[in-house]
């Protein structure tokens, strides 16, 4: 700060004073530039094109350009510029293609100096030259810069940029000659002002548009640059190649960048669109802006520092209609608010945690932690600078490793697993759980499966196997052996049977497959057009008609074989649309699902269900129902799965969901199970339980989550002749045009659903594929590998 | 293989139709009830190309090919929109990949709606072909057919997008308002990001609309689903419907005639207009003000160009049932009673602004569309009908900038009064028919003008005029939401 105020001194000018203020034009602007002396600027726009002066307390409106009844286009301004060594001459690019100059020294009410109108397009960009007086230096949406003498009455040359428009044009302030010059296709060129012929360098510095560049006020060699590629990267031009060294990464578009006076790493960027935030950067911390202006409520488009030799005050105009001058002092910094501290858990309970030298040295004293301690100070040290302006932060990182078993994760990988969510009775699913639960030794969470079970099954069931399974907890009851072995026999033999004394177990089936069995049919449909269930129910040996006339028993077994082919499936390249199926099956099931309307399938089923049970309990047990109807536990599930989630064990919150299904879902709001959904999806993903994973997002009736397995559904594959990837066909290569995926049994390109082996990568129709694989174990192709497909 | 195959069915096909085949097809339907012989309803791909100009599938240059290829790949049928577009083959590249994108990879929307977008925007133009074309693809990725039933049919969340298609499709000068009321809606309101998809999809199928129409593309041999939709033939496809011969078609057969003798000069006198523009452009400098009222006067002329009939065409009921209000058609801006502001393209451009939104919130689409539109916009063969070497950029920007000057987008840094130098009026009367009410152009319109140049120049034009259109729609829907945001 003593630099400061010498310096200012030394320039003989008034020290510079004043306060955040703001004043309201009367239009958006589009540029703004400061005169030389800091005491007045010049706002331009579409329909503004005033000066104001700066006073200690205020903006005071000095001048309006903009005279005259119908003001011309030539007073719409894109930019303007004020001449850093001649106080009155101004000059402004026009939107339709002028380059104007204005002198203020002038007696007429109109200070309109000279007039050029060579450029054919909009001007995006004037500069005057640093020094020079009379040098003006245009760019235009044309594609040329154009170079004035101010003395004359046209441009003295053309510099073509032999590409389109030119968005920013930038005189070096050093090297009297040089010129920068961004453009629309991302190309930065460096020219000589001597030599129109040809650019001295070029480069490509973003992608797509750059916006705005600015050099370094006092380091010769650094250009700035900013783009619609959100990026702000700085140039070293001094070297053969232009060379990045600092890159700055923001949130939008940049529309402007000026470097800060007096401070060799600042620079101040704005942005084009959607952020309205003028931030200030030291380039050597590209994460987090060292100041903020957070006043503009639209998009600001000029940003200029009042004085040259002046950190501290900065002018800024935007679309908003307002004129700001920030003090530096004033500004918000934004990593006053960062959290320097960073906590974060392991998989299997391991806790990071850094924070602040400081208060973790503060704690040293502290007894060692229980659990085994293991901890690793890990001190990060920076080499101070002097110059960096930002608060020193060393941290400490420590890890506590957990090494109580307790505190492992692997029942949640184990339960993860072994859970039943679908495919069977609900009575089973419990029955399942609940032993699966106990022999993890999570007797609680047993006892809820079996309570549950009981609450929920029928009436009915509840008289033969009730007592049982509360006598032994979470074994296999009988029921299960037996509809088992219902399974495998024929439709008639069933429908016999049902009749007897299975009756009620029968319902129970109905009752938990209801969901699963209208997903079924609709697969086998599909397949079966197809003429591809011979094989997906291989040993069924059923014909045609039996597979059409087949009941939900048979879809039982169809969902078991399909577990078979679960892994292949994920093999294929997996689209929206699958080729072999046109009908899409699975899309077909998922988007039902999300639409309202569509579940009123399962609603009927579902509502046909207790229907069915009634007459039944009037059969088998007139006059007697001791249990109360299902919606009565309803409440107390509800608030025991509330507690599940709340203390962390979200997986039984999901897995009660799923199993429940119908019975439950109507009572918890969805924003709840969208919220439980995720967190357990997000868990089995960091366990890689991705199979897991998948069944829930397939089984769970929230749309949110339903909707993310058709997100990132592309499989990308590389052509198996020349190694390089494929083009969106998959069986043929664009580049040596072979046909890459050629079927090693058959030798015949494969069009549809292609599978191979991991391990050597050979494969071909899945059909042949199989067949082969029931004869040998070594890869079709020869290649001595012993394929596995699963 | 595939391709050959079909192209074979489609040229056997063609050769046992006779030339009336919509009149005939339909008496055939009456006839032979419950014995229907899918037959195509036109001479291939387009009505206003004869056949063996446009390109035969098999006798393409492998680039076109490979296109060809990706695009059947990608969608299990080959377009005769796609058909046509191979004239141009890098264009139709970045086309495809853009609808793919749309359509088929992630995006905020699920799949079923984005198909139903399609044909709601389709369906504001009465374009049957595509309605049809996404009705299918509909159904197949598992949408309810309730909702075909129409807009009443599907969520309210959907119906709600009705206003936004409508005003879009028709005079798109949106506000602040009509976004924040869908936006606003308790449940069924759109998320930000939703929103960006439709109205890209939204601006996409209006204005493949207009090109559809532009181009007389015939429907598929197998989309006629004589079913659930009757044959596109109603108001428009049948080429001898009489409703479109008479009228202001006999006016333009009567302009037609005098306008003989000087079509063999046409080429040329365009060509020493744009000449002549090169050089005196830097002469005669036109005041500011002259400017302005260039502007101005091209505006109002170009609602004076009659749209051929403006007798109302009834849209075939099955297509009117995906949007209401049919009666809300192009109104132009100054016409009515509130004052429209002119758009001014410097202060909100697709470059600058409508970009960086787009892919802000629908992430690649912007670079996407980007590509397209600079495609569309720089694509040239330097050849004008029969010369070549000829630089056609001045003739391409009047285009551009007359179609966005009809919606009140002006450019400062343009001079209007090129355009009524370079676009005489029976190629005004193709575009803003085209643009404004793609549903009217007729078969006359197409060769009325620029008599002299090839079919796949005209297709060019087609493609102009078609990225203009979508560039004009999504600018205004765009800044609506940008100042939402704001």
């Amino acid at each position: 700060m003593e630099k400061m105020s010498r310096v200012t001194t030394a320039l003989g000018s008034s020290t510079i004073s004043g306060r955040t203020m703001f004043c309201h034009l009367d239009a958006p602007a589009n540029a703004i530039s400061v005169c030389r002396d800091a005491t007045q600027v010049v706002v331009a726009g579409r329909n503004i094109f005033k000066i104001y002066g700066l006073e200690e307390e205020q903006f005071v409106e000095k001048l309006n350009l903009r005279v005259g009844r119908k003001p011309s286009l030539n007073f719409s301004c894109a930019d303007v510029m004020w001449h850093q060594m001649e106080e009155n001459l101004l000059a402004t690019a026009a939107t339709n293609g002028a380059v104007v100059t204005w002198n203020l020294g002038k007696p007429s009410r109109n200070k309109q100096d000279q007039l050029f109108t060579e450029h054919k397009r909009t001007v995006n960009k004037v500069c005057f030259h640093p020094t020079e007086v009379y040098m003006l230096l245009s760019g235009s949406q044309d594609g040329y810069m154009k170079c004035f003498d101010l003395r004359k009455k046209e441009s003295v040359s053309t510099f073509s940029g032999q590409s389109e428009s030119v968005r920013d044009v930038q005189f070096s302030m050093k090297d009297y000659f040089t010129f920068a010059a961004s453009f629309e296709n991302g190309n930065v060129q460096l020219w000589d002002i001597r030599r129109p012929d040809r650019y001295e360098r070029m480069f490509t510095a973003h992608t797509g548009p750059v916006f705005c560049c600015d050099w370094h006020p006092d380091d010769r060699g650094w250009l700035a640059t900013g783009g619609r590629d959100k990026m702000v990267k700085v140039w070293d031009m001094t070297t053969n190649r232009a060379k990045e060294i600092y890159c700055v990464q923001t949130i939008a578009s940049v529309a402007r960048v000026k470097w800060r006076p007096e401070r060799k790493w600042h620079l101040a960027t704005c942005s084009m669109m959607v952020d309205h935030n003028i931030y200030v950067w030291d380039i050597r911390r590209p994460f987090i802006p060292f100041a903020t202006f957070e006043e503009h409520k639209d998009v600001t488009t000029g940003i200029v520092w009042r004085h040259q030799h002046d950190p501290y005050f900065l002018l800024s105009g935007s679309k908003d209609s307002t004129l700001y001058q920030h003090m530096f002092k004033d500004a918000s910094r934004p990593v006053d608010r960062a959290n320097p501290e960073g906590l974060c858990f392991g998989l299997f309970g391991d806790l990071a945690f850094a924070a602040k030298e400081s208060l973790i040295s503060g704690d040293a004293n502290r007894k060692p932690y229980p659990g085994g301690d293991r901890r690793y100070p890990i001190f990060f040290f920076k080499k101070p600078d002097l110059t960096e302006q930002f608060a020193h932060v060393s941290s400490a990182l420590s890890v506590f490793e957990s090494s109580l078993e307790s505190k492992r994760m692997d029942w949640f990988v184990k339960t993860a697993r072994l859970y039943l969510l679908s495919g069977k009775p609900f009575a089973e699913l419990c029955d399942h759980n609940a032993k699966v639960a106990k022999e993890l030794n999570r007797p609680q969470v047993s006892t809820t499966w079996t309570m549950l079970r009981i609450m929920f099954s029928d009436p009915a069931n509840l008289s033969t196997p009730g007592p049982n399974h509360i006598g032994k907890l979470g074994t296999l009851p009988l029921m299960n052996s037996f509809s088992m072995k219902e399974m495998g026999m024929g439709t008639e033999s069933r429908l016999d049977r049902s009749k007897g004394e299975s009756r009620q177990d029968n319902i129970h089936l109905e009752l938990g497959n209801s969901l699963i069995n209208s997903n079924n049919d609709e697969n086998e449909e599909t397949e079966g057009s197809e003429g591809q269930a011979e094989y997906m129910f291989g040993d069924a040996e059923l014909d045609d008609d039996d597979l059409y006339s087949m009941d939900m028993f048979f879809s039982l077994v169809f969902s078991a074989e399909e577990q078979e082919y679960t892994l292949p499936q994920e093999a294929f390249p997996l689209r929206h649309e699958i080729m072999d199926n046109p009908l899409a099956p699975e899309h077909l099931q998922q988007d039902k699902a999300d639409s309202p309307q569509a579940s009123g399938n399962e609603a009927e089923v579902m509502c046909l269900t207790p229907i069915e049970s009634f007459s039944l309990i009037s059969i088998s047990q007139p006059l007697f129902s001791p249990h109360l109807p299902a919606p009565f536990f309803c409440p107390v599930v509800r608030e025991m799965l509330s507690h599940y989630a709340e203390q962390g064990d979200v997986q039984m919150a999901v897995s009660v969901l799923i199993v429940l299904g119908d019975r439950i879902r109507k009572e918890i709001d969805d924003l709840t199970q969208e919220h439980w959904y995720m967190s357990y999806i997000d868990l089995l993903q960091r366990f890689e339980l991705w199979n897991v994973s998948n069944e829930v997002i397939k089984l769970s009736t929230c749309s949110a989550i339903t909707c993310l397995n058709q997100t990132s559904t592309t499989l990308h594959v590389n052509c198996s002749n020349c190694k390089r990837p494929m083009s969106n066909r998959g069986w043929i290569c664009d580049r040596c045009h072979q046909c890459a995926s050629v079927c090693a049994v058959c030798h015949h390109v494969v069009k549809g659903l292609f599978v191979w082996c991991q391990g050597c990568s050979h494969g071909g129709h899945l059909e042949h594929v199989k067949n082969w694989l029931k004869s040998s174990s070594h890869c079709p192709a020869g290649c001595g590998h012993l394929c596995e497909y699963t | 293989r595939q391709l050959c195959a079909a192209q074979r069915d489609r040229n056997r096909a063609d050769k046992s139709v006779l030339a009336c085949r919509t009149c005939r097809n339909q008496r055939l339907f009456k006839l032979t009830v419950g014995f229907r012989i899918p037959r195509p309803l036109g001479n291939g791909p387009s009505r206003f190309i004869p056949e063996k100009e446009i390109l035969q599938v098999s006798k393409v240059d492998p680039r076109t090919q490979s296109i060809f290829e990706d695009a059947f790949a990608a969608l299990g049928r080959l377009d005769n929109i796609s058909l046509v577009m191979g004239f141009h083959p890098q264009y139709l590249e970045s086309f495809l990949r853009t609808q793919h994108y749309l359509l088929q990879m992630d995006g905020p929307l699920s799949l079923h709606y984005r198909h139903y977008i399609g044909i709601m925007a389709a369906a504001r133009h009465q374009c049957s072909y595509l309605v049809n074309l996404h009705v299918n693809d509909f159904l197949q990725v598992g949408g309810d057919s309730k909702w075909l039933n129409g807009l009443d049919g599907a969520p309210q969340k959907l119906q709600a997008l009705g206003e936004l298609n409508k005003i879009l499709a028709h005079r798109p000068w949106l506000t602040k308002a009509h976004i924040e009321h869908l936006l606003k809606a308790e449940e069924h309101s759109w998320s930000l990001a939703e929103l960006i998809h439709a109205v890209v999809l939204l601006t996409h199928y209006h204005s493949l609309a207009s090109f559809t129409f532009g181009c007389g593309i015939t429907p598929e041999i197998h989309s006629d689903g004589g079913h659930t939709f009757r044959p596109p033939s109603l108001s428009q496809y049948c080429v001898c419907d009489i409703a479109n011969g008479n009228g202001h078609g006999h006016l333009e057969e009567r302009r037609g005639n005098h306008q003989v003798s000087e079509v063999s000069g046409e080429v040329e006198v365009l060509m020493e207009r744009m000449k002549q523009l090169q050089e005196c452009r830097d002469e005669e400098e036109a005041s500011q003000e002259e400017m302005a009222t260039r502007f101005e006067r091209e505006k109002t002329e170009s609602m004076l160009v009659a749209t051929a009939e403006d007798e109302e065409c009834v849209p075939s009921r099955d297509v009117s049932r995906h949007f209401e209000d049919p009666s809300y058609g192009y109104k132009d801006f100054s016409r009515r009673g509130e004052h429209v502001p002119t758009f001014r393209v410097q202060d909100y451009s697709w470059e600058d602004h409508g970009y960086s939104l787009v892919n802000r919130l629908y992430p690649d689409v912007g670079q996407l569309l980007d590509e397209k539109f600079q495609m569309a916009y720089n694509l040239t063969y330097n050849t004008m009908a029969m010369h070549k070497d000829v630089d056609t950029t001045m003739l391409r920007r009047a285009i551009w900038n007359y179609i966005h000057c009809m919606f009140g987008i002006r450019y400062d840094d343009y001079d209007y009064g090129e355009i009524n130098q370079l676009l005489d009026r029976s190629f005004k009367v193709y575009i803003k028919t085209m643009v404004c009410s793609p549903e009217k152009t007729t078969k006359r319109m197409y060769e009325s003008f620029w008599r002299q140049f090839q079919h796949s120049e005209k297709v060019h034009v087609n493609l102009l005029l078609m990225e203009a259109r979508m560039q004009a729609e999504l600018l205004y829907a765009l800044r609506a939401i940008t100042r939402y945001m704001t």
